[in-house]
């Protein structure tokens, strides 16, 4: 089953385009992480999909319906993490809770989600006394508290210590066990690829790569081989590392000397990215 | 019906728990009402070719400033701050129709408002021995026509502030000349030529003379069709604005 499809997806704003022509499809129970800098194109598809904006082109289907013409019962099925935070200075934790959960159908009990973003310890505290990181764990709270089907999360962990963005990973993991499919924004790759069954990399309102992380790895099959010769540093890159390594050290024994440093290792998913991506910062 | 109710308890709980906000738009009527009963209520104020006491005409007028602070002020100041720090998207967000939203808002305004309404003519009946109302349906009426009104003019001046730092600033400038030159706190009969010309204008001008109708001089409200209608066009001209332009989203993405 599909969650979501995405066809040639159009979004002007003025004389810029911000998509020109994006594709993708989300399955069922899937995680997808959406990469890309700044200005990619990454918000605009996320609130395109969200229901907050028009598209100029395309066609798109979440959930079955179209955003820009479903309703209330669509809304009950899909929970959204905005990338800003967004709360009442004056209600507690769990205040926000029953207020928002009192807005769907069947909402899941006030202390479940408390329980599953980890605010046990700050339940009645208003939220002008949380920190922003904890702030943010409510933002996720609010998104979950309907039980949805479906979740956007853009940019969740955006400011969080090493250790509450472990945390939100966990839960993260969780809702994915639960079977809940999730589109995930991120600037962290490491985020995407520990979190991730599939990601895409925007770069200028296109997609230019799609597909497992290992996967995307594995595609570009260049190995990199870094040893410094008389000091100066030496970089092969290799489709072949194994007849070029051989080879390497064959002829550094032959010649009764050392490859110093000797690095050998595959490109990682932030390498690719930069890669990817380079091309618009040079610009 | 039980989401409408839902989100006029929240209404609710957020207006008395934000007491700053409370104070400014529920309380400052009734403190003025305070203040100044005590500077003129005894004494007597021309309204027209008649002479009424200061205390009588204070307290229809700061029913008048009431649902201007209510409201309008209140309303709008409370509007942009969640419209900008992105309360508003995530309600649009949630299966929460936007339609019972704005209705529940708009309702928890008239209980504020109503309570205030209440409480000056209680402390006008007290302290300053103003007479009960007579004509209670006009009484409610005029609430009704006053916040529905009112409230649709500050849906539409949220459109024209950009940002929540802006919201009071920009409100209070409205609302505070409006509320004075309107007659409100002062009468208008000793005000300049130019100012009169203005005041005949604004809406606020023609609710406080109904209320001074309704609750002074105990006439039923539609006895002057003619301030009905400035105060209806004046409100329509408000929706008008506001379904045009209303945006529940902030300035920056």
């Amino acid at each position: 089953m599909t969650a979501i499809r995405v066809e040639d997806l159009r979004k002007s704003y003025g004389a810029h385009e911000a998509l020109r022509g994006v594709s993708f499809e989300i399955g069922e129970g899937e995680v997808f992480g959406l990469l890309g800098p700044n200005g990619a194109g990454k918000t605009t598809t996320v609130e395109i999909l969200e229901g907050y904006r028009r598209r100029d082109g395309g066609t798109v289907q979440v959930l079955g319906a179209d955003p820009a013409s479903a309703g209330s019962r669509w809304r009950a099925q899909i929970g959204i993490v905005l990338q800003s935070s967004s709360l009442y200075p004056n209600l507690t934790v769990a205040e926000h809770l029953s207020v928002f959960g009192g807005y769907y159908p069947k909402p899941r009990p006030v202390d479940e989600v408390i329980d599953l973003v980890g605010l046990g310890e700050k339940r009645d505290v208003r939220v002008k006394s949380l920190s922003g990181g904890q702030q943010r764990r409510l933002d996720l709270g609010l998104a979950l508290v309907g039980d949805p089907e479906l979740i956007f999360l853009d940019e969740p962990t955006t400011g969080f210590d090493p250790a509450a963005r472990r945390a939100a990973w966990s839960t993260i993991r969780d809702l994915r066990s639960l079977g809940k499919t999730i589109l995930l924004t991120t600037h962290y790759l490491d985020e995407a690829e520990q979190l991730s069954d599939r990601v895409a990399v925007l770069r200028e309102g296109r997609i230019v790569t799609i597909g497992a992380p290992a996967e995307l790895i594995g595609a570009t099959s260049e190995t990199e081989i870094r040893y410094r010769r008389d000091g100066e540093l030496v970089v092969l890159r290799t489709s072949e590392p194994t007849r070029v390594l051989h080879e390497l050290t064959a002829q550094a024994l032959a010649e009764g000397r050392d490859l110093e440093g000797l690095e050998v290792r595959r490109q990682t998913l932030e390498e690719l990215y930069l890669a990817l991506t380079a091309a618009e910062q040079e610009q | 019906m039980k989401l409408f109710a839902h989100e006029l308890r929240v209404e609710q709980k957020l207006f008395w728990r934000n007491r700053e906000a409370a104070f400014f738009t529920f309380a400052l009527p009734i403190v003025f009402f305070l203040i100044f009963g005590s500077v003129y209520g005894d004494s007597t104020i021309k309204e027209g070719a008649r002479r009424v006491r200061g205390a009588a005409y204070l307290e229809a007028g700061m029913i008048g400033y009431g649902i201007a602070s209510t409201a309008f002020a209140g309303l709008a100041i409370t509007l942009v701050i969640r419209r900008e720090s992105g309360i508003l998207k995530r309600v649009r967000g949630t299966p929460l129709p936007p339609a019972v939203y704005l209705s529940a808002v708009l309702g928890s305004t008239v209980i504020v408002f109503a309570i205030q309404t209440v409480l000056i003519i209680v402390l006008g009946h007290v302290l300053y021995d103003v007479r009960w109302p007579t004509v209670p349906l006009s009484v409610v009426l005029l609430l009704l026509l006053g916040a529905a009104a009112f409230a649709a003019l500050g849906l539409a001046i949220t459109t024209a502030v950009r940002s929540a730092e802006g919201s009071s600033a920009v409100v209070n400038a409205v609302y505070l000349p409006m509320a004075i030159i309107s007659g409100t706190f002062f009468s208008p009969t000793s005000y300049p030529h130019f100012l009169r010309v203005v005041a005949d204008l604004l809406p606020l001008t023609y609710f406080t003379k109904l209320a001074r109708d309704v609750i002074l001089h105990g006439k039923e409200i539609w006895a002057d069709p003619g301030a009905i209608t400035w105060v209806a066009c004046w409100g329509a001209i408000g929706l008008a604005v506001a379904i045009a332009r209303f945006r529940w989203e902030p300035r920056e993405g």
